[in-house]
């Protein structure tokens, strides 16, 4: 018989839901820093940088631990429609959280514009100066930041769906539970 | 739990309705952040559509002193500014420059005669990777005392409206110095016979961790020969550039960069009003500008003159204006870029 997750471990939950924090911060920091022009820009396009850098370190660290860790298996009796959405999507979260930053990151280096985090430590470029590639980065990353608020809308609904509705267990999976009462990787007696 | 359990409960309304509402709620915070509900907020994008020309954008260029040339040179620091901050800039030393001359106005191609505010924007790199952008004018002061004031002034001279700029000259009488400045200032022969003033304050912060408040002045070299206003009207409608060209080809162009530091009580949130004279000023270095390159494929086309974007050492005050204006450089950077295949960067004509 073999041992089967029912929650996501702790050190991924609460990556979870940090990042649940920052990255919701950051899309309305975003939205909201481009159609200021009051001394809180320069405020806000601070933090957005060094938000968005910390979001980068945590998708990396949060990739690594879902490699080694992996995730509790989905209800068998989920339809397959909800399964593919379920697990589509999290290559998808994956992706942005991590291209996001890269691209945010890239987009300033292609615009010359120097990506000073704290002080007078700066980031290096990652991409040469190119306007062709400024315009096209600058258009990815306001469209695909505007796909993921709405992938996150999708995703909260579907949580509440989840405990509303199913009760499935799968809102369990990574519920904000600070006492940990079950371990993990213990064996499920429902199957 | 089974799919026929499910099957068996009654429609959750509850729990759809929880859900619609719920994203909503998030959707409409996200709406309101953006501002797309509030018809009223000043975007940069307003800012802008108030600075163009009343038939649009010159697509491909600045939006504000829209016509200009490059250069590139050098700034020699005396190290005596390094008592003031600790960017490395201040260290005596030679850094390289990129600028650019420029008027201002959304024209590229505003007759220079017709000019009625001057430029000029660099951009200072240290060896330690950090950067020091500046635009500077040639106006001793600015003509609103808040970004607000500035978009409302340019809504009240574009107005059809006569009242309007009576209205907006009454609530800041300010306006009427710097018209008059605008109108009757002596003209010189040259960019190079031009001194250029921060407006804006900022503050050093020296190695010490002391702050101070300052302003600074691009002074030039040679001394202003002025043009009497009935040879100006005759001038060729590029003489600046082709003046620039002309000087820098036989020699550099020298400003001597001058910081001016501010007493407490220096109304250091206003760049309308200016700071008394005998104000403690230190000569920090020279700037030469020492090769001239056309704007269309020069080195000075592509940087955005951000003036927030500073070495360790300086930062922003209470000046509201540098956040705006990063915010507006932004916009109209953005804009230009995304629109370069409307300004070749291949001029015809071009001597080069």
């Amino acid at each position: 018989m073999r041992t089967r997750l029912i929650r996501f471990t702790a050190p991924q939950r609460l990556l979870h839901w940090l990042m649940a924090i920052c990255i919701l911060s950051m899309l309305l920091i975003g939205i909201g820093m481009i159609s200021v022009v009051t001394p809180n820009y320069l405020t806000l396009i601070q933090v957005h940088k060094v938000l968005g850098i910390a979001i980068l370190v945590l998708a990396l660290i949060r990739l690594t631990l879902r490699v080694v860790y992996g995730a509790p298996a989905l209800p068998s009796d989920l339809p397959h429609a909800d399964r593919f959405a379920a697990v589509s999507s999290q290559y998808i979260f994956y992706a942005l959280m991590i291209g996001m930053p890269l691209i945010g990151w890239g987009m300033l280096s292609a615009s010359s514009h120097p990506v000073i985090l704290y002080g007078g430590f700066h980031l290096p470029p990652i991409l040469p100066v190119d306007p062709g590639l400024y315009t096209l980065l600058r258009r990815t990353h306001y469209c695909l930041a505007l796909l993921l608020f709405a992938l996150i809308l999708i995703h909260f609904a579907a949580m509440v769906f989840h405990k509303m509705v199913r009760n499935d267990g799968i809102f369990e999976t990574m519920a904000p539970t600070i006492g940990v009462r079950q371990t993990e990787n213990r064996f499920n007696p429902k199957r | 739990m089974t799919g026929s359990d499910n099957n068996a409960k009654p429609f959750p309304l509850t729990a759809l309705v929880t859900i619609a509402a719920s994203v909503a709620c998030l959707g409409f915070a996200f709406a309101c952040t953006a501002g797309w509900l509030s018809s009223h907020r000043l975007t940069p994008n307003r800012m802008l559509r108030a600075l163009d020309a009343p038939r649009g954008p010159a697509l491909g260029h600045r939006r504000n002193h829209a016509k200009g040339i490059c250069f590139t040179g050098t700034f020699d620091s005396n190290g005596d500014g390094a008592e003031l901050s600790k960017a490395r800039v201040f260290e005596r030393g030679q850094y390289p420059v990129v600028g650019r001359f420029n008027i201002a106005g959304p024209d590229p191609h505003l007759p220079d005669p017709m000019a009625q505010m001057r430029g000029l924007g660099i951009r200072i790199v240290t060896p330690d990777g950090q950067e020091w952008r500046s635009a500077m004018i040639d106006a001793p002061v600015f003509a609103a005392p808040t970004p607000q004031a500035f978009f409302a002034f340019l809504n009240a001279a574009a107005s059809t409206d006569p009242t309007a700029f009576r209205q907006y000259s009454t609530a800041h009488p300010e306006i009427i110095t710097f018209i008059d400045w605008v109108r009757n200032h002596p003209r010189t022969e040259s960019w190079a016979e031009t001194r250029f003033n921060s407006l804006d304050s900022f503050v050093f912060v020296s190695a010490e961790g002391s702050r101070y408040v300052v302003r600074w002045s691009l002074i030039p070299w040679l001394p202003p020969v002025t043009i009497p206003p009935t040879e100006l009207a005759k001038r060729d409608p590029d003489f600046l550039d082709e003046d620039i060209t002309k000087r820098v080809a036989v020699s550099p162009q020298r400003w001597e960069l001058v910081i001016v530091i501010a007493n407490p009580g220096d109304p250091t949130a206003d760049p309308t009003r200016a700071w008394p004279t005998n104000r403690r000023t230190v000569n920090v270095g020279t700037l030469m500008a020492q090769r001239i390159i056309p704007e269309a494929d020069g080195p000075c086309r592509d940087i955005n003159y951000d003036p927030t974007v500073l070495p360790s050492g300086i930062t922003t005050s209470d000046d509201p204006f540098p956040a705006a204006r990063s915010a507006a450089y932004r916009a109209s950077y953005d804009a230009r870029i995304a629109e370069s295949s409307s300004y070749p960067r291949e001029q015809k004509g071009d001597p080069q």
